[in-house]
């Protein structure tokens, strides 16, 4: 049998862990799921057995608490291999499985073959590049990346069991204490259905009022490039690409950006990109479906004015004036 | 991305390296660190040669030395790279005293493993934090903020203590002119550990096919402002 650590919120099983359960059927062996504080519905997932591990202390994510129950169990179901979503949380979980074991890992996988070695496919600088790699090791360590892998259903009889954990005082010495939530301003960059994102060819921190002028017609969320933020014309949290926020919006506005890997790693997700671009060689327009070139400082406002305009026209017609105000 | 023509590595020749983000906030954090409370910061970096370089640019902002493990320029694997850190931490531990702090990036730019910092944290028996982008010292112990979907988880751990940073912790300086001076008479220790054979072996790098989309031209200037506004209407968002 293979383990599969699914994680959940609001009652579901996150689509990454649904993900991995689609994964980890290849290796041909019975799926066993490990769910952490309580049980969710795994059965449309091929899951034989959902084990739901429960503990006093498990009240908040406590990572290395977390791994010791993946090493625990495993050893006890003498577990063949253990896969993870290639999750923040998934990754964390299993490096931590990977250093008490002793085991390698291989995070962010895209595609796995069981055998010996095990041969996979993982992600390299946030998915701009793929390695074909070999997995030696006894009991393979496995995530996999968000979104590479395609649920595929599969109806089983999955029985619940209860699992408790012996976790000691060390293991809870690393717990989350407390969540402080964004302060609600705007839309969020990673929901967002539209992003206007500007790079160096904005030229200023005072240049983005443009920028954030398309957003906000738009209903969409401002991003930047790292160039922005290393500038410090835009805060990190604006960042899109490999080392900021990953963006899956309906349409991706690039303005001003070259399009370098780093960046179109947090892009990629866009079902759509608009490139601005004053350079009609940029790398950016083999990577987008749209493009407009020339000076994004003129451009932009344009489709400002010409959004403004086109509102008007098709703004609902005033209905009937009451009685007393007709001609 | 362009491949060497072995396809075991990227073709290089014509780019140039640089520390990348993640660990470049930890080099900045650790100067910013001891600039408030005194002590001492060290740099060490797994790496050819080269890398000598990178560990100048993080002694030109602040650090006062460094660690340079030298590889012959070929990958290691990340348990062969965690293995040699906890051995040259322990070396520089039982020689000068313990770190109060080690920060890693929370995962490479390149191979991306996700997992050195956490395997030499267990290497120390230390705690670790991984996915920080706020670091508080408050006496004897050390707070963290991680980034989390809608917010930020807070940890608080005793050190020493491990934590794995990201982009975003701060604002990296620029090194100055006579920051690079200093650099340049500021110790550098030099080893070469063995590596071990890679149980996670590389057996080729592939590009992934598909990403070249030919844009559809809408215009030039701000006359194709009404084809783009049509265009969003089509797809629905204007
Ligand atoms: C490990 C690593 C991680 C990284 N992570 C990220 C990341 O998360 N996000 C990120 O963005 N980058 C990241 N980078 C940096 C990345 O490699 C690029 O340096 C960066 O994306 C470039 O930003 P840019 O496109 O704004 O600037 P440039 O590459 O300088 O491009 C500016 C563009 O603006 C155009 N332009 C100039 N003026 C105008 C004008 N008036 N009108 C229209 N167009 C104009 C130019 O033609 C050019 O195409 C990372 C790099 C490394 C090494």
């Amino acid at each position: 049998m293979v383990l599969v650590l699914v994680e959940h919120a609001d009652g579901k099983a996150i689509d990454p862990s649904l993900q991995t359960l689609t994964a980890a059927r290849s290796f041909g062996e019975a799926v066993h799921g490990l769910l952490i504080g309580s049980s969710v519905d795994l059965s449309a997932h091929g899951v034989a057995v959902a084990h739901v591990a429960q503990h006093a202390s498990l009240d908040s994510f406590a990572p290395d608490a977390w791994a010791a129950i993946i090493v625990q169990l495993a050893d006890r179901l003498k577990a063949r291999a253990i896969f993870a979503a290639g999750t923040d949380r998934g990754n964390e979980v299993m490096a931590r499985v990977a250093a008490r074991m002793q085991l390698p890992l291989a995070t962010n996988c895209t595609a796995v073959a069981t055998g010996s070695p095990v041969t996979l496919t993982r992600q390299r600088w946030g998915g701009s590049l793929l390695e074909e790699s070999a997995l030696h090791s006894p009991r393979p360590l496995v995530t996999v990346a968000p979104h590479t892998v395609a649920i595929a259903l599969y109806p089983a009889a999955t029985t619940v069991e209860e699992f408790t954990p012996q976790l000691t005082e060390q293991e809870l010495a690393v717990k989350v204490l407390e969540r402080v939530s964004n302060k609600g301003g705007g839309v969020s960059l990673a929901e967002a259905k539209v992003v206007v994102s500007g790079g160096r060819g904005v030229g200023s921190k005072e240049g983005f009022a443009i920028i954030e002028d398309l957003a906000s017609l738009l209903g969409g969320a401002v991003g930047c490039s790292r160039v922005v933020t290393s500038a410090g014309w835009r805060p990190h949290s604006d960042q899109v690409g490999q080392t900021g926020t990953k963006v899956s919006p309906e349409l991706y506005i690039a303005c001003g950006i070259s399009g370098a890997t780093q960046h179109m790693a947090g892009c990629r997700g866009a079902k759509r990109i608009l490139a601005i671009n004053a350079d009609a060689e940029a790398p950016i327009m083999q990577n987008a479906d749209y493009a407009v070139v020339g000076d994004l400082k003129e451009i932009v406002p344009a489709i400002s004015a010409e959004l403004r305009k086109s509102r008007a026209v098709h703004a609902p017609l005033p209905g009937p004036l009451p009685e007393g105000e007709r001609g | 991305m362009v491949l060497a023509a072995d396809s075991m590595s990227l073709e290089t020749r014509h780019l140039g390296f640089t520390i990348s983000p993640h660990e470049e906030c930890g080099v900045e954090e650790a100067v910013r660190l001891i600039e408030a409370s005194g002590g001492e910061s060290v740099v060490l970096t797994l790496g050819p040669i080269e890398a000598a370089e990178q560990l100048r640019d993080a002694m030109a902002i602040g650090i006062d030395r460094a660690i340079h493990l030298q590889t012959d320029g070929g990958e290691w694997d990340p348990e062969s790279t965690a293995a040699a850190i906890v051995d040259a931490v322990g070396a520089e531990e039982s020689a000068s005293g313990p770190f109060d702090l080690i920060f890693f990036g929370n995962e490479s730019a390149d191979a991306g493993g996700f997992q050195v910092g956490l395997r030499v944290a267990r290497g120390l028996g230390r705690p670790a934090v991984t996915g920080v982008k706020k670091v508080t010292v408050e006496g004897t112990s050390v707070r963290c903020e991680q980034e989390v979907d809608g917010g930020r988880d807070v940890y608080v751990v005793p050190m020493p203590a491990v934590v794995t940073v990201k982009e975003g912790l701060n604002l990296p300086r620029y090194p100055s002119v006579p920051g690079r001076m200093r650099a340049g008479r500021k110790p550098v220790a030099v080893s070469a550990p063995a590596r071990t054979q890679a149980r996670l072996e590389l057996e080729r790098l592939v590009v992934p096919a598909g990403q070249g989309r030919r844009a559809e031209l809408l215009g030039s200037g701000p006359s194709a402002a009404p084809a783009v506004v049509e265009m969003m209407r089509r797809i629905g968002v204007a």
